[in-house]
């Protein structure tokens, strides 16, 4: 954990409540895919967590969904605003894990750690699919990016108003991707069904509402098959086999 | 000129009054990853029971103005992993006195907590937590009547010869009548305030935001209420108070010992801060420069 101010140099909707965030300054203290931050908001008294989409050597990308005070403050930021910051939270993906041919499952606003970690998989020579399912069509963003990065990319949409129609575990079904491990960020219905739904080990980032973010106050725990947890500290990201659904 | 930070507690020289509050710095592990901890008057670890905790259901946390709603529900390892495991680690990162917070939910549990703490050397003080039900009075805090915290203090007093602080809980009528059952129960120290209990509600999805409902409201909303505690409670009893609640920043730190705390504790805003507990040491030197402060036992209950 490091804590820096931060500059706000992009701030930009995705679409009407997904917005993308440049932040530059120091970031070395982010080192994993899958990490999260968690930034100093005026007037609130807790910090507020989001994944880390994408880091370089000084700038690192955010995504996230307005649903509250602090994300919808910080949809109003200007560049040049300077935010307090912690970065380098949470363990983040395992990439070193050794698979071939990985499957990337997001759902919604879980899709941006999922960017950072096809870049590492692929720079691995992974052979990497990413199934990213959203609502409707108006709710899709990245999935050029992930193509970009060299990623077989599925899109499912519940409405079926864009890719195939249904879940993400429908969109893995009907694709017939095959894969041998699979990591996952999304909501926690779409992780149950697909912890339930697939064959392989894999792992999951999960989400639970925190009041530090580093460790100490036990806000965040849940209980897996090797005891207590901290999804803030020992998590997000759990391997399938500890979680309790 | 140099400034005099140092307190005493019973006998137990503090470098300064500064100390996390339970529950707010863990054992300490987290904290020395970012700084050195050493520069901390001392610790008051994660509150501890004699049975290993997961606690409460998710959500237990809640945003408020200035502050937030906790239902943790005392997670902790139990108090025999915490000797084999918590304090020895606790040992490496720290080498000052120790404060061990205890709570129970039976006279027992708080004297087997405390039989077992006693022979801990680095634990300087036992800080008894009776804001918890009690399972043998229908769930009754041991903190909301005299009697019981009374009982309470008693039966810790005569299990360990270390000092205890009774860490009163601030969901009482007349805290003043409780701090003096406990001092006549022959406590050595008074601690307070606990948390504030408190609710939110998402109106959106017309539930609590707490899965518990209820929680422990804490962080700097409350430090006036604590302020006046702490100068009632340290006027009426002769045992020295730990003032706790709200304290984030130097200043805060000095009102709590002007209106009668020999030592501050820190807790909710280590949470928002991490860094929390060591600008406000730093910081002490030159806020008792600006206000003519030689020495912070000076200041001490000065107001009357």
């Amino acid at each position: 954990m490091q804590r820096v101010v931060l500059t706000v140099t992009k701030n930009e909707a995705l679409t009407p409540l997904i917005y993308e965030m440049h932040l530059a300054g120091d970031v070395s203290g982010v080192t994993r895919a899958g990490q999260f931050v968690e930034i100093a908001l005026d007037g609130l008294y807790l910090r507020r967590p989001i994944s880390v989409c994408n880091y370089d050597e000084d700038e690192l990308t955010i995504i996230y969904k307005v649903v509250g005070k602090g994300t919808d403050l910080m949809s109003q930021m200007a560049e040049g605003t300077q935010l307090d910051v912690l970065t380098g939270l949470g363990n983040g993906f395992d990439v070193d894990y050794e698979c071939q041919k990985p499957l990337l499952v997001g759902g919604g606003v879980g899709v941006p750690p999922l960017y950072r970690l096809t870049r590492d998989l692929i720079a691995r020579g992974r052979e990497v699919t990413v199934v990213l399912g959203f609502n409707t069509e108006s709710e899709i963003f990245y999935a050029e990016k992930f193509e970009a990065l060299g990623a077989k990319v599925v899109v499912a949409t519940a409405d079926g108003s864009q890719g195939i129609k249904g879940f993400v575990t429908d969109a893995i079904r009907e694709s017939g991707v095959e894969y041998d491990y699979f990591y996952s960020c999304g909501p926690l219905p779409m992780l149950k069904a697909l912890c339930l739904a697939t064959t392989t080990s894999g792992e999951v980032s999960l989400e639970e509402r925190m009041g530090c973010g580093f460790g100490i106050c036990m806000g965040c725990s849940i209980m897996t098959t090797n005891g207590a947890k901290r999804v803030c500290k020992d998590g997000p990201v759990f391997k399938k086999e500890e979680v309790i659904w | 000129m140099v400034r005099d930070l140092s307190v005493e507690l019973c006998g137990v020289k503090l470098d300064n009054p500064v100390i996390p509050a339970s529950g707010t710095f863990g054992f300490g592990k987290e904290m020395a990853e970012i700084y050195d901890i050493n520069i901390l008057g001392s610790i008051s670890f994660k509150g501890t029971t004699r049975d290993a905790r997961f606690g409460n259901p998710t959500p237990r946390i809640a945003e408020c103005p200035s502050g937030l709603i906790n239902s943790v529900g005392l997670q902790n390892p139990g108090v025999d992993a915490v000797i084999a495991h918590e304090l020895p680690e606790l040992r490496k990162i720290f080498r000052k006195p120790i404060i061990a917070n205890i709570s129970g939910f039976s006279i027992e549990e708080y004297v087997e907590c405390c039989q077992k703490l006693d022979k801990e050397e680095q634990v300087a003080i036992l800080e008894v937590n009776i804001s918890c039900p009690n399972v043998h009075n229908g769930g009754m805090a041991f903190g909301t009547s005299p009697e019981s915290a009374a009982a309470v203090t008693k039966a810790v007093k005569a299990v360990t010869t270390k000092p205890v602080f009774i860490k009163l809980s601030p969901n009482v009528t007349d805290i003043v009548a409780i701090a003096k059952a406990c001092e006549e129960a022959g406590a050595d120290g008074i601690t307070l305030i606990n948390t504030m209990l408190g609710m939110r509600i998402d109106i959106a999805r017309r539930k609590p935001v707490i899965a518990n409902k209820m929680g422990g409201f804490s962080g700097a909303a409350i430090f006036p209420i604590a302020v006046r505690m702490v100068y009632q409670v340290a006027h009426a009893v002769k045992i020295p108070v730990i003032g706790c609640g709200g304290v984030a920043t130097a200043e805060d730190v000095i009102e709590m010992m002007m209106a009668g705390a020999t030592g501050v504790q820190v807790g909710a805003e280590n949470l928002r801060n991490p860094y929390a507990c060591k600008e406000i040491i730093e910081e002490l030197p030159y806020v008792m420069e600006r206000l003519g402060i030689e020495k912070l036992t000076d200041i001490i209950g000065i107001i009357e």
